[in-house]
């Protein structure tokens, strides 16, 4: 019986708990009802003791299932490497993988025949022991499934506080699913800082950040031109913060800004009805889309206009198109900030300006923006960490080549566009061009950490200084 | 209801002669649907200080914000009637509001200093109407008016600090400041004691007594005991009608409408 078959059969297990320990409960609860004194009333619903047992018959075996599903592999991988004779023992890690796939594919039947003869003999032995685990699975969960249902069933009592106890293991699965997201996020980190830890054994981390050349294609055959690559980030980042920080920024927060403000102060509330989730469907495009725009009319058209009035440089992929459509993806994101800060902004506020002689803009600008600021810079630091961390667009529209230019008609590349060119297609992963891209990940993680974090520290600090 | 007939003019009892500074006439308030005041005519005089009395919802607020315009800022709210300042009527189409507020001030109920230095908050009002034409003018403009709102002593050496670092009391002190800053000639204040204690209540009653003649105050307030104390003038509003306005020593002694008396001693409110 397969691993997910025994969680079927530990939940089904759980389910007949649950009916056995409320029938048994509502047996409590009838006898209440026979005497009618408060005193013995039962201390919690029947289905709270239902709940109880049919936990505490789940949780543990799954938990045990859980941690097997992770030694089961290791242990079976094991087996393999023993059922081998001497000679025929991997060598390297690529030819234990090797033999692991064609082991596990034959044995599933996924796989008709082998490659390797080794592979084929060690099938019986494999399939034996999986079969011996499995079945050493199977019981050790049942009877830790029945046990708990039994030691909880032999605590039901009129006065057991079957309902407190569900709260707590409630909580319990709540910090556990939390534990999970932040976990995760740890994970994710660890797994970048490793892999970034042997490109930088490859290049030095001083030539990477201040370096000014950026050319990773290092050459397969050793008589190819151009073999030594550069890994010099700066024009990648140069790149990355002339679109997201520098154009789209330009694009966003004024139109944001002031998108908000004629929202929130001036447009009737009908129209204000409308129009709000009209802008905030362009957060919903997705940035594919974006990409479209950008590179099929937006770009070409700069293009165009470039060489109409006579500007160098310009290319059809160019900083500025790939800057203008992020600007637009992001201006919904800069209003709704400010749409925010601004109507936490309290209306005391407002009303002491205009009872002042005041007008509206007036209040706005002296009044309003400036209480609101705090929460506006925030979310102009979100949006500029969401910028710079977008990717489609700038893969479509902003090039590949890496120059460090201040022209926003030429071609730039980005940070997340190098890592897409890195990293799609067959690639080998001990290259340090393939290493690279985790390198420029952990920069650009770190930079939306921090830029993150600033954001929200700023932003509740101004919500402290209303509450 | 006819409030023309219980309408008593003034006596020149405690304050000498007495203009009359804001006529209302029969005006209503509506918020959407809903009518919040029906029908109120009032007479507010330069000399006195007018006090609106009269349990939570009874219209008392709403009529004040209508003396400066500020329901304006309420979508859905319809003033009907007529309302005259110095004769001139303020809902009439071509009146600037802005002008308006900069004549007729506000105070509100909880203290709302900007988030702004002391400084700035008081110099706001001269600034945006550019009553100042150099630092020293202004200078002089807010030290004067945090004297006159008895807080320049506390607020001389932080001038520089935000308004909103002061207590409650030098807070809502301020707000009158800023109000009297813009040289207003009426002041309307909304409950502007409720939210501070007694001794702050005490510091603003003593404030508003030696404002009194220099600017046209109307003060909206649930306690009884400070409109007696503060006030020549009561109006007593109650269900969205005004029950009965005059001297404040009647209508606290010899009340004319039984609603008046019931509220008075504290059968209802």
């Amino acid at each position: 019986m397969s691993l997910s078959m025994i969680a079927l059969l530990v939940i089904a297990l759980g389910v007949v708990a649950f009916f056995v320990a409320r029938a048994r409960a509502n047996v409590f609860d009838a006898g209440a009802l026979a005497t009618r004194s408060a005193g013995d009333r039962p201390h919690s619903r029947p289905v709270y003791h239902g709940w109880f047992v049919g936990l505490s018959a789940v949780l543990p075996a799954l938990l045990l299932l859980t941690a097997w599903s992770f030694v089961q592999p290791r242990l079976l991988d094991a087996t393999i490497v023993a059922s081998l004779p001497v000679a025929d023992q991997p060598k390297s890690q690529i030819d234990k993988d090797a033999i692991f796939g064609e082991v596990k594919g034959l044995a599933s039947g996924e796989l008709a025949d082998a490659f390797n003869p080794a592979s084929r003999a060690a099938v019986p032995a494999y399939q034996a022991n999986q079969a011996r685990l499995q079945t050493e699975a199977l019981i050790a969960c049942v009877l830790i499934s029945i046990g708990g249902a039994a030691w909880a069933y032999t605590r039901l009592a009129p006065q057991f506080r079957a309902r407190n106890r569900v709260e707590r293991i409630v909580m319990g699965i709540l910090i556990f699913a939390s534990l999970i997201a932040v976990l995760t996020t740890f994970g994710i980190v660890f797994s970048l800082l490793f892999e970034s830890l042997r490109f930088f054994n490859m290049v030095s981390p001083f030539e990477f950040l201040f370096g000014m050349q950026w050319s990773p294609q290092t050459a397969i055959r050793a008589d190819q031109a151009g073999s030594s690559g550069a890994f010099g980030a700066v024009p990648l980042f140069w790149g990355t913060i002339f679109i997201g920080a520098i154009i789209a920024m330009a694009v966003a927060i004024p139109l944001g800004l002031m998108s908000a403000i004629w929202l929130t102060q001036y447009a009737p509330p009908k129209l204000r009805t409308i129009l709000k989730p009209v802008l905030e469907i362009l957060a919903g495009v997705p940035t594919v889309v974006y990409g479209f725009f950008a590179a099929l009319t937006v770009a070409p058209a700069l293009r165009d206009f470039a060489f109409a009035v006579g500007i160098p440089g310009a290319s059809s992929e160019s900083a500025l198109a790939a800057g203008l459509v992020m600007g637009v993806m992001i201006i919904p994101f800069v209003s709704s900030m400010a749409d925010d800060s601004m109507a936490a902004v309290p209306q005391a506020m407002r009303d002491g300006s205009l009872a002042m002689g005041a007008t509206s803009s007036e209040t706005i600008k002296r009044v309003l923006v400036p209480a609101a600021l705090p929460g506006i810079v925030g979310g102009v630091l979100l949006a500029v960490s969401r910028a710079i961390g977008e990717t489609m667009i700038v893969v479509m529209a902003a090039g590949l080549a890496a120059n460090m230019t201040a022209n926003p008609f030429a071609s730039v590349t980005t940070v997340t566009t190098q890592i897409v060119t890195l990293l799609t297609g067959d690639q080998e992963f001990d290259s340090s061009k393939t290493l690279s891209a985790f390198a420029l990940g952990l920069v650009l993680f770190i930079v939306t950490l921090i830029l993150n974090i600033i954001a929200l520290r700023v932003v509740k600090k101004y919500r402290e200084a209303y509450e | 209801m006819d409030m023309e007939s219980q309408t008593v003019m003034p006596s020149a009892s405690n304050v000498g002669p007495v203009t009359t500074k804001m006529t209302a006439r029969d005006v209503s308030v509506y918020y959407g649907p809903k009518q919040a005041l029906k029908s109120v005519s009032i007479d507010v005089s330069q000399e006195n200080v007018t006090a609106f009395i009269g349990p939570s919802g009874c219209g008392k607020s709403t009529f004040l914000r209508c003396l400066n315009r500020m329901n304006d800022t309420v979508a859905s709210a319809r003033v009907e009637g007529e309302i005259k300042l110095d004769g001139t009527d303020i809902y009439k189409g071509g009146m600037d509001v802005v002008q308006l507020r900069a004549r007729v001030g506000m105070v509100f109920q909880k203290p709302n200093p900007f988030p702004k230095s002391i400084y700035d908050n008081v110099a706001y009002g001269p600034s945006i109407h550019g009553l100042a034409r150099n630092k020293a003018e202004m200078d002089e403009i807010v030290e004067g008016s945090l004297r006159r709102a008895g807080l320049w002593d506390e607020a001389k050496d932080r001038l520089g600090e935000s308004g909103t670092a002061m207590s409650g009391g030098q807070q809502q002190r301020l707000c009158i400041a800023r109000a009297i800053a813009v040289d207003p000639e009426v002041i309307l204040m909304d409950e502007p004691c409720s939210a501070l204690d007694p001794i702050a209540t005490a510091k603003i009653e003593e404030l508003i007594d030696e404002l009194r003649g220099r600017y046209a105050i109307v003060i909206v307030t649930h306690n009884m005991q400070q409109a007696a104390r503060v006030s020549q003038k009561t109006a007593f509003f109650h269900l969205g009608t005004m029950v009965e306005y005059g001297d404040t020593k009647t209508i606290f002694t010899n009340p004319f409408e039984p609603r008046t008396k019931d509220y008075i001693t504290g059968r209802y409110g």
